[in-house]
């Protein structure tokens, strides 16, 4: 890469998610092995086959305003708390408008909200709807709501691609601020999806685990009595800086931002690609765009979703793309799947792994299935080195989407 | 049923402004203006009409809403 390329930094975190409220209360709960998944109680639960989920660990109704949430979508919500938080970790930096960004994604946008709505529409008329239900449904609301709480003006975007828009959304952040579109960009993903019908239709999909009688045991990626993923919602936020902007400020970085890579499988709607292929070329192009090789990488925090296909698939890339020797784990064991949000809760804790030098172990890993040669971490946390090393996130989606983020210690 | 004692229906739109704006219902006093004191939108306005609707039992038309300026407006409008 040239010499004189803009390079991004990370300079604050957010996140609510099933173990915690914020980052610190996550993160410690990922270290102590605590899992978020709880069994539901909810009125529609007779009608699904999965009877849990990772419910958000903090109701964001809890800590915006009244007046507020109730104009916001779930989605919006914990996308606007761990956006809060993220800025006020990041010293509130000043910047002009229009040097400034916001990418926020989500997987499935305000599916609550939507059919909330409908039944609203249905058996009350259309003059009991909220004026605001159509940007409490619509994908773009968090990113909007971002944007307009920041006054954000450098552009205000939402990257949808499944499973893999909150890596996809970060990466488009790292491209705005290196084409000199934005200084700084409040960037990542957020989900509130736990409804009946999305969880139906995930069933009937034959995608998530039916571990009704053991739920915090259900996501268990690479172990051999996995069944299914499990559902999480919450937010991942980073705010995303050019370093130059952030030397200027004397601002505290966590760690370079340093390559993104895409791809498509052009395989299947929902399977993943049984070679991998796809996914080997996001990575391959990631280190590439980072300027790094395999070697450097010394941590994944993969997709691994604890579904029977996708799992071994993706550490059986890493191996070809990066090598066996990184420490790899799945938080979503923990977390359970968060759709678009993962990415953006994924690289939150990827960059922790870097600054703290830690990675959190997989937990409900008791068994790993046959054909894995790369470092599962599981059983216990485990140091990773000192010097100058890189962590990679990965996200898929249905459709086929790979997003692969590269971030580098600072 | 609607109410028609103007201290109960004040005291319930206040209820319906303090939930849809924050604005403490001790502030919805008639002569306030909607948007010049109460910083209230086009869009709360009809979520409070809404809410109004819903707490009264009085349908306000989208072409009367607009005329509704004042905290009084609404009082009449839904005790008449």
């Amino acid at each position: 890469m040239s010499a004189n390329r803009v390079r991004v930094v990370v300079t604050g975190l957010g996140a609510t998610t099933p173990v915690g409220g914020d980052v610190t209360s996550t993160w410690s709960a990922l270290l102590a092995g605590q899992s978020g998944v709880r069994t539901l109680t909810t009125d529609w639960i007779d009608a699904v086959p999965v009877k849990f989920a990772g419910t958000a660990a903090v109701d964001p109704t809890e800590v915006l305003p009244r007046p507020e949430a109730r104009r916001l979508d779930r989605s919006e919500q914990l996308a606007l708390v761990a956006s809060r938080e993220a800025w006020q970790d990041a010293g509130a930096p000043e910047v002009a408008p229009e040097r400034l960004g916001v990418v926020v994604s989500s997987g499935i946008g305000g599916i609550s909200t939507t059919l909330s709505a409908y039944d609203t529409w249905k058996e009350r008329g259309w003059n009991r709807l909220s004026p605001f239900t159509v940007p409490m449904l619509m994908p773009n609301g968090p990113a909007a709501w971002i944007g307009l709480d920041r006054g954000a003006q450098a552009g205000v975007h939402a990257t949808v691609s499944a499973c893999a828009s909150g890596a996809e959304a970060i990466g488009y952040a790292m491209d705005m601020i290196r084409a000199g579109r934005a200084d700084v960009v409040v960037a990542g993903g957020t989900e509130a999806a736990i409804h009946g019908l999305n969880m139906a239709a995930f069933a009937a999909a034959r995608a998530m685990s039916t571990r009704n009688d053991d739920p915090a045991a259900a996501s268990r990626p690479w172990d051999r009595e996995r069944d299914g993923f499990v559902l999480g919602e919450g937010a991942g936020i980073l705010v995303l800086e050019s370093e130059e902007h952030a030397r200027a400020r004397g601002a505290r970085i966590y760690a370079y931002a340093a390559g993104v890579g895409y791809s498509a499988d052009g395989h299947h709607i929902t399977n993943p690609e049984p070679e991998g292929r796809g996914i080997i070329m996001a990575m391959t192009q990631a280190l590439t765009d980072a300027d790094i090789s395999g070697l450097d990488v010394k941590h994944v925090n993969a997709h691994a979703t604890s579904t029977p296909a996708g799992d071994v698939i993706e550490v059986k890339a890493v191996a070809k793309a990066i090598g066996t020797h990184p420490l790899v784990t799945s938080t979503k064991s923990m977390t359970g799947h968060l759709l678009g949000g993962a990415g953006g809760i994924e690289s939150v804790f990827t960059i922790k792994a870097l600054q703290e030098r830690i990675v959190p172990a997989t937990i409900n890993l008791d068994n790993p299935d046959d054909g894995i040669e790369v470092d599962l971490v599981h059983g216990e946390n485990r140091p990773l080195p000192a010097g100058d090393i890189a962590a990679v996130n990965n996200s898929f989606g249905f459709g086929g989407h790979n997003a692969t983020v590269v971030f580098k210690g600072a | 049923m609607a109410a028609t004692n103007e201290q109960d229906v004040l005291a319930g739109l206040g209820k319906i402004i303090n939930e849809i704006t924050g604005i403490p219902a001790s502030e919805v006093t008639p002569e306030k203006n909607f948007v010049d004191d109460l910083d209230i939108d086009s869009l709360s306005m009809v979520e409070i009409a809404v809410a109004a609707q819903d707490e009264f039992g009085v349908e306000i038309p989208d072409d009367q809403l607009k005329n509704l300026k004042t905290v009084k407006d609404v009082l009449n409008f839904i005790q008449n």
